[in-house]
Parts: structure tokens; sequence; C-alpha cells
């Protein structure tokens, strides 16, 4: 195995890996500070953060002859014998000569900066840096320009990392982002009627090491340290992002990509992004409510009746067909599916509707935005073949009830966007017990008996399964509004399981009955699994 | 020394010495004539190799060597560029060979490209040099003409074509992956090496990029031998098996404070003072020097004292100049202050600097803000130290930075605040008589304008 020595630490790396000094220091726990070095980008090294002495082992003496001059980390490829040094004081001196040069240009507006708290510039100065001031300061500015719809500049707060404009240009493929002017008078610009305006435009902002590049949808909303993080998947399309949702006391504030080598990498779509605002619309169905008379009066149920009563109402209706969204969790729609069946025996399983806009989109740097606007069909219809014979699909079951073969129907939704025209709907309404549990009002919820809220993809907690098949588990980042029980809750409860909703028990059990699901077992890895690859090692 | 005969300027001053006509009838074209009929490129490579020539454009490259490092059977293209940006301030050696013979310099380049097995070359002009851009326009249609360019040249076989492009006046792209990036049509910010031109250049192809100078003295060398150009110049040193010597005849550009400016050949190795006394008829109206910038600004400063430093590629170095760099002579006479020299440098790099590594844009535009703060009476003893460190840590010698530019920015910084230190001092303490002592950090006021 090559073996890099960091910091007189003997490191073995795989034979074929291509790490650069960075990368092996950080398996050595050593920190190698950087601005612009990314890894889902090119190589520029041009902060000069990253800087370091090396030297190489002779394999045979085991003598170390070290390079004469500073290295950038970024730029320098670890090998068999490379030795890294990242605690001189001559690397110490050049750190901080790079914070104090950065500082320069910079207008230290921290109190006002959305930055603040997860600055790079700041833990790196707090770090690296000097107390003491040597530098003739500028006079304070902090210089606003628009650059796009999702994005402003302040172009003073600007290091110069121009990791945003490779973004651009290596990953979005838009080019929109430049470098105008010269010296210490660069600044970061677009070119005029050309804004950055793409799909994949908020990761610039996350790229951002300072408060350059602010989020529109984020600006002045929130400090960062009052932001509580939990790991979740984007629910706005079958690719899944891994995701990380902040909130603070059951708001959400952002959503940033989580890095995931399978999935997304180290970014998200502007769709997904922004794609958290329903959850906090006031317009939310926040009650469930039973219709009582025909004239559209409906009672609100308390939840601890609703487990009972929903039960008693679809017992004695006749035949049952339900439709399991692509939009609930793996263990949400295996319980949906066992309470049915509790019900009727014969109750008829169909997957939900699948919404799709457009078609897939690509970009250069390897990423996708899919059409298919739910984050667990493939899950949905892997449990659905758990209890059904052959995979039936919403357009089945809106037949069906049109042709009469169903007296009571219970719809899963759940989606963000319309989703139902009237005359889809029309059919439901001569049922005669429908329930429907979504988000926001629809044609379909005023035919309803049982009107339920459902919950938003950050309320919920379990599995999705992506459209490369890959699952990942997550818990609700958030609680869901008063009012609201999660599906997950209600079927829980109509289950008659004791004690509180418990994804991980409910996997495990779906992981049992099932050969194709059996890599769901034990706990899953943040990046999570691949159905398919670990189905063909077990078996 | 004196009795010199001129070689690469033989032509300056002859009638109409730009044409081909004039060229051939000194004897132009005739040694790359019989080179493309009975030699192998390799044996150009191995003439240019054994006449010791090192590339004119400032780093002294072995010129032969660094064509060696192309790879070997490589189906190409194999690009040559050729370096007339010439922006080194003080420099302006190119500028006459373009103008006054250009068919040397492209006979140079031909010679080149076929030694390196280059199809295509590009010559990257500076903006500022309309003339050169006319006559060498002039004379490639010419060598096109009489078949000396293009397909199948003198039915040797071998094909060049060679374009002019004119760069817009920045002087990181005389910096040679600078230039590339700006010939690929993006902006000149040099490239991080390895990998080096020569493996991976212009649109990532194999790339030799040669200084307008080195291909006149290839040129020559084609002509006169190898014997002739080794003759000329200061041999390498026994004791130092590293070192290339310094062959041949350089293009001295001597101006600033002298009676007689001008460009000069000379044998590598002559002294600055023999330079400036002799060439140069002494410093302009009976003055004594105070300081002289050995090969453009930035190599530095050398004093009075070390005039009879040789300008060859190893003297400058042993007094504490950066190297010989293009060899652009400027004398800086007794009434000037150093205080303002250095401000003027300061100006220009961070005028110049490209801006990607973080010490040279900061530290340029700092210097440049501290000498204006100086200059404007409110300089501090401390800035001296402060200068001094900016000048010590910035460039590519320290590690800190991707190019040379950042090195040429701090050996002015360097050499000045160390061989004029005592000026310094007396100048701050004279304008600042209230303030020079003091340490506390300087307050982030509005900043003095620079004149
Ligand atoms: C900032 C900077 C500016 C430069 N400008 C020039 C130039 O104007 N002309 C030139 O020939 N070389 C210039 N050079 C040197 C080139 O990088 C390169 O070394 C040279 O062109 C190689 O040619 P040679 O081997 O024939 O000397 C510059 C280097 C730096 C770092
Ligand atoms: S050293 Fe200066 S000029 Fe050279 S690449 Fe870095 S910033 Fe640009």
């Amino acid at each position: 195995m090559p073996t890099v020595i960091v910091d007189g630490k003997d490191i073995e790396i795989g034979a074929h890996e291509r790490l650069n000094c960075i990368e092996v220091a950080r398996r050595a726990g050593v920190e190698i500070p950087h601005y612009c070095w990314h890894p889902g980008l090119s190589v520029v090294a041009s902060c000069r953060m990253c800087l370091i002495e090396t030297g190489t082992r002779d394999a045979a003496t085991g003598k170390i002859t070290m390079m004469p001059k500073l290295v950038p980390g970024c730029q320098t490829p670890a090998k068999d014998g490379t030795v890294i040094v990242t605690d001189t004081a001559l690397v110490k001196d050049s750190r901080a000569r790079v914070e104090e040069s950065l500082l320069i240009d910079h207008p230290i507006d921290c109190s006002i900066c959305d930055k603040a708290g997860e600055c790079l510039l700041q833990d790196y100065h707090f770090e690296h840096g000097q107390a003491e001031r040597r530098t003739d300061l500028n006079p304070f500015h902090s210089r606003r320009r628009d650059v796009g719809p999702t994005v402003t500049l302040f172009v003073d707060r600007c290091i110069m990392c121009t990791r945003c404009v490779r973004f651009t240009r290596e990953v979005s493929g838009t080019s929109e982002l430049m470098v105008i002017n010269r010296g210490s008078k660069e600044e970061i610009a677009v070119f005029p009627g050309f804004p950055l305006d793409n799909k994949l435009s908020g990761n610039v902002v996350d790229l951002c090491p300072v408060g350059a590049l602010g989020d529109k949808d984020f600006l002045y909303q929130q400090r960062v340290w009052f932001l509580k993080r939990e790991s979740n998947v984007c629910g706005g399309c079958s690719a899944g992002c891994s995701i990380v949702t902040e909130h603070n006391q059951d708001t959400v504030y952002r959503l940033k990509p989580r890095e995931n080598p399978h999935v997304n990498k180290w970014w998200m779509c502007d769709d997904g992004r922004y794609g958290w605002h329903h959850l906090h619309d006031p317009a939310r169905l926040l009650s469930a409510g039973r219709l009582v008379s025909t004239n559209d009066d409906r009672e609100t149920v308390e939840w601890s009746d609703v487990t009972t009563r929903l039960r008693q109402d679809l017992s004695g209706a006749g035949r049952l067909a339900v439709a399991v969204s692509p939009m609930l969790t793996l263990e949400e729609a295996w319980m949906l599916c066992a309470v049915a069946r509790s019900i009727d025996q014969q109750a008829a399983l169909f997957v939900g509707h699948v919404p799709v806009s457009g078609s897939d989109e690509s970009f250069p740097g390897g990423f996708t935005i899919r059409a298919e606007k739910c984050p667990n069909r493939i899950g949905v219809e892997a449990v659905v073949a758990l209890f059904e014979p052959e995979i039936r699909g919403w357009n089945d079951l809106v037949r069906a009830v049109g042709a009469g073969e169903y007296d009571a129907a219970w719809i899963t939704a759940g989606y963000p966007h319309a989703w139902i025209d009237d005359t889809t709907a029309a059919p439901f309404g001569r049922l005669r017990s429908l329930v429907v549990q979504d988000l926001f009002e629809s044609p379909l919820t005023k035919l309803a008996t049982w009107r339920l809220p459902a919950a938003g993809f950050a309320e919920r907690a379990g599995t999705w399964v992506n459209v490369a098949h890959r699952a990942q588990t997550f818990a609700a980042a958030v609680r869901a509004p008063a009012g609201v029980w999660p599906e997950g809750r209600l079927y829980w409860n109509m289950l008659g399981r004791r004690g509180l909703y418990d994804p991980a028990a409910v996997r495990r059990q779906i992981a049992e009955s099932s050969a194709a699901l059996a890599a769901l077992g034990g706990d899953l890895p943040a990046v999570g699994v691949d159905l398919r690859v670990d189905q063909l090692a077990s078996s | 020394m004196t009795t010199f005969q001129p070689v690469l300027l033989e032509a300056v001053g002859v009638a109409g010495s730009h044409t081909l006509a004039s060229y051939r009838s000194r004897g132009g074209y005739a040694p790359l004539e019989r080179m493309l009929k009975e030699k192998q490129p390799v044996d150009v490579i191995e003439l240019v190799k054994s006449s010791g020539l090192r590339g004119r454009g400032g780093a002294g490259f072995p010129t032969g060597l660094k064509w060696t490092f192309l790879p070997k059977d490589h189906p190409g293209p194999i690009y040559l560029c050729i370096n007339a940006d010439e922006s080194e301030p003080g420099t302006f050696n190119n500028r006459i060979l373009m103008e006054d013979d250009p068919h040397q310099v492209i006979e140079g380049i031909i010679l080149s490209a076929y030694a390196t097995r280059a199809t295509t070359a590009y010559l990257y002009l500076r903006y500022e040099y309309p003339q050169c851009w006319d006559r060498l326009q002039g004379a490639i249609d010419e060598a096109y003409a009489a078949g000396l360019l293009g397909k199948n040249i003198q039915g040797s076989g071998f094909s060049l074509d060679l374009y002019l492009h004119r760069g817009a006046a920045a002087y990181i792209c005389g910096e040679e992956t600078g230039l590339i990036e700006s010939l690929e049509g993006k902006r000149a910010w040099p490239r991080i090496k390895p990998p080096f031109p020569a493996i991976e250049g212009l649109f990532r192809k194999p790339t030799v990029v040669n200084n307008i100078e080195t291909m006149a003295c290839v040129a020559q060398i084609a002509r006169r031998g190898v014997e002739w150009f080794r003759s000329i110049g200061v041999p390498s040193d026994p004791n130092n098996p590293r070192d290339p010597g310094s062959y041949g005849p350089k293009l001295y550009c001597l101006s600033g404070h002298v009676e007689r400016p001008g460009c000069y050949e000379a044998p590598l190795g002559i002294t600055a003072r023999q330079l400036i006394d002799g060439q140069g008829g002494g410093v302009w109206k009976g003055r004594k020097a105070k300081a002289v910038i050995p090969g453009g600004i930035s190599m530095g400063l050398m004093t009075e004292a070390e005039l009879d430093t040789p300008l060859d590629f190893a003297g400058p170095g042993k007094v504490g100049c950066l190297g010989l760099g293009t060899a652009a002579v400027v004398v800086i006479d007794e009434t000037v202050s150093i205080v303002d020299f250095l401000h003027n440098s300061c100006r220009f790099f961070a005028h110049e600097s490209c801006g990607q590594c973080t010490p040279c844009r900061e530290g340029t535009a700092w210097s440049l803000r501290m000498l204006e703060r100086i200059r404007a009476g409110k300089g501090r003893l401390k800035d001296l130290d402060l200068l001094a460190e900016i000048g010590n840590t910035m460039g590519m010698m320290p590690g800190s930075t991707i190019c040379g530019l950042a090195d040429g920015a701090a050996w002015p910084i360097k050499n000045a605040i160390k061989k004029f230190r005592g000026e310094f001092e007396d100048y701050i303490k004279r304008t600042n008589p209230s303030g020079w002592m003091v340490t506390d950090p300087v307050p982030a006021l509005p900043i003095v304008g620079a004149h």
C-alpha cells in the first residue's frame, strides 16, 4: 500500500487512489485550510491558503528530503513516500499572511453578514490569523450587486476564490459568472443582460466560502447559529438528493445539499432548494375533518378518535381501493397497505399519482434533475408488490372507480403542487366513503368524506428509494404543524402498535418479509444503499 | 569590447532592412534552406543545445533543453509560441528586432519549428507595437510568397503556418502560460505547473514558448555556427556544475538617466558600468548613478558600488538582484528619490498583477497603498519592515504564487528597502515628524491619492 506521511504519521492510501495532500491530511485528522479548492471543481491553486511543506521519504533508506519552498496542498498529489508537514512556523506564517491579505479588501461587516458563523474567513482567521492588524484597511464598503433572481453579490466581501465562476463553467455549464477587472480591483460579475439564472444557481452560495454570494431566499432571515440541522432527502424529484434541512423552532429556513457521491455529489437544484415554502403555507390542511351532512359540513375529529372511527367507517363501506402515494416513505406505505388489508382483506392497493413535469434535465457536471416529481415511486412500488401480484397505478384506479368497481377509496397524496382536476376527481364523488390525505384542498378533498392532512417532506421519517434504486433513511427535521399527524403516526396507531412511531422497527419488518428489500435491515449509511447491488451480493 | 561587431542588430540603419531582399543579401535564409535539406530536427535541437543558448525572455532557460522536454513521437499538433509581449519596463530589444530585421526572427522561428516539429506557430505581439505588426505581417507575407512559410517549405516536406496575434496590453500576457491562455481566448491567468507547456500547453497540446531574441539567436547560430556563438560571452563556472554559462551576444536596452540611451548589442558579461560609460556615454548631466536596474524593473536594484557586476545570467544574482531578466538596464541618477522609484514600481505591479494569487494580488496592492501613504507624509518606520516582509514572502521563490510576476514585484521592494533603507528612514522621519515612530494600526481612512 502506498504510504503518505502526514505530520509524522504514516497514512496508507489505496493503490489506485489519486488524492491531493488536503485529502490525505484529512484522513490523518489534519485539516489543511483552503478556500479555492473544492473536490467538485477544477484545481486553480490560487488562494494559497493550503500552502504546506512537502518532501519525499526514500523507500530504501527512510531518509526524508524536504522541498525548499512551500507548495499548495490542493495541487500536490500525495504519492507513496510523500511527506506532508503542516505545522511548521513557515506554514503557520504563510497562513497568517494569507488571512491578513484577504482582510485588506474585506469590509469586515460580519455583524450584518449572513455568513457570519459559518464563514471560512472568520473561522480561519480565528484559527490561523494573527490578532494584530498591520494592514492599511480600505474604508468600509458593502456594495451589493444583483447577479440574478436567486443570488445577490456583496462585491467587497469576495476573496476571489473563483469557485462560483468555475461552478457555472464546469457544473451548470451556463458560464454566467465571470471575473472583471484585474489585480486587487477584481470583482465577480455577470455580463449585462445575462444574469445568473439556471436551475443550479443556488449552489454558488454554498460554494462561496465567505459572505459574498447571498441567497435571496435566506437573506437576513436567520442567524446561522440558531439553525439546527437534520440530514434529510429532498422530495422534489426522484433524484432524491441528500440534503440538510436547516430549521429553528419547527420553521424551515433553508435546505442545503449534503455530500453524497452516489446521488448528488455536492449539489442540489433550485427547485428542490427553494421547494420547502409550502411547508409553512397557511393554506395547508391542519385538521382531520369528517363530513357530517351532505351540505358539505365537516366536523373536526380528534386524532385519538380518528383511528377508530376511520376504521369503523371503512369497514362498513364495502370494497376498498387505496392509492399509496409516492410521496410516502417506504415505512408509511407499508403500514398503509397493512392497515387497508386489516380493514378489508381484499383491499386493492394502487401506486398513487406520479407527478411528471417535462423531461429529465442533465448538466455537464453530471447532475440530473428528474422529470418525475416525487421521491419514492420505486420504493412504493416495491412495497405494493409485497401485497399485490401486479402493480397498478393511478390511472388504473381512476378507471376502476369510474367503472364502479369499488365502494370506498383511500387516496393518499401529499403533493406540494395542485395535482388533480375536477373531471378526474368527479367519479370519486359517487363512492360511499372517500378518504383523502393531502397537504392542500383539491377537487378531491372537496368530495371526501374524510379529509386528512398530510405531512410535508421534512416532517416525515423513514426511507425513500430514488430513481437509481438507492434507499436513504432520514428522521423528521421539523414537527408537523399543530393539528397534523404525519401519516406514519396515524398508520402506526391504526395498526394498534404501542408507543411512538418507530420507522426503524417497521423497516426491519419490511426487510424480513422481502428478499428484494433485505438490504434495509440494518442501519443504513448516511449515503444510503443501492437496493440492486446489495441484492446481488446477498444472493 | 567596444569593437564588438553587432550581429543580431547588423541590419539596424540599413535601408530597407526589413525586406526579404535585404535579409537575403546579408546571407539570410540560406542556413535555413541548408538545414532543411541536410539536417534532421534532432540535429537542429542538438545544434542549439550545444551552442549553450539560453532563453532571452527573462528566465534564461537553456533553449535546446526546453525543446527536449517535448514528448517524443507525439502525434501532434505541437505548437510554437513566440513571445513578443515585451512589457517588462525598460525593455525594447524585441521591438528593434521585429521592426528592423523581421526576417531574421522569422528564419529563427522556422528553424525552431522544424526542430520541435511544430507545424503551427503563433507570434504573440504586444498591443502597443503597431510598427512591429506592419513589418512582421509584411515579412510573413513575403515569406509565404517565397515558399519559406506554408506547405512543404522549399520542397523539404516540412510545413509551417505562422500567425500574428495581437495582445490587449497586459503585462501578464508575457508570462508563458498567461500568453497561452490569452491565445486561447481566455483571461490571461497563468496556469499552475506542472504540467509545463512542453507537455500540455496551447489547446492542451505540447507547446514551446520562446522569446523573439531567442529566435534571432537561433537564426544566427544556424548561420555562424556553434563555435562562433560559444566564443562570445561567459563560459560556465567550472566550480558550479549546474551553471550552463552565458554564451552569445545579447541586446542590452539602456535607458533612464544616461547620455545615449538605446539598444546595444554586446557580449554577455559586459559590466553595467562598461555599458553605461561606454555605449551609454555615462550618466547624464555629469551626475552620478544612485541605482541601476540590471534587467527590467522586476530584477531589482544595483547600487552604484555594484555597477561592476557582469551582466550575464549569473551576475546580477550575486548582488542580490533577481537575475539578468531582459537585460534592460535603467539608470537612476542621484537626484531621484528612491521612495518615488519604489512607489512607481509598486504602482506598476499592483496594476499588472493578474489577481489570481492572494499574496500577489493583495501584496502588490498593499505595498502600493503603503508607499502612497509614505509619500503623503504619513509613513512609519514600521512600514519598512512590513514592506520587506511582503517582499520576502511573495513570489514563486518562497512558493506563495503561481507565476513569477510576484517575484518581480517583490524584488524592487526587497532591494530598495535593503540597499536604501537609510534614505527611506530619513524620508519618513522628515515627512512625518510626529508619527514616524507610531506602531498602532493605521486607521482605516480614505486612502490618500497616488499623485
Ligand atoms: C510576469 C512575467 C512576464 C513576462 N513577460 C515576458 C515577455 O514579455 N516576453 C518574454 O519573452 N518573456 C516574458 N516572460 C518570460 C516567459 O514566461 C518565458 O519564460 C519566456 O517567454 C520563455 O522564452 P525564452 O526561453 O526564449 O526566454 C515573462 C514572465 C513573467 C513571469
Ligand atoms: S503571481 Fe500574481 S500575476 Fe502571477 S498568477 Fe499569481 S496573481 Fe497572477
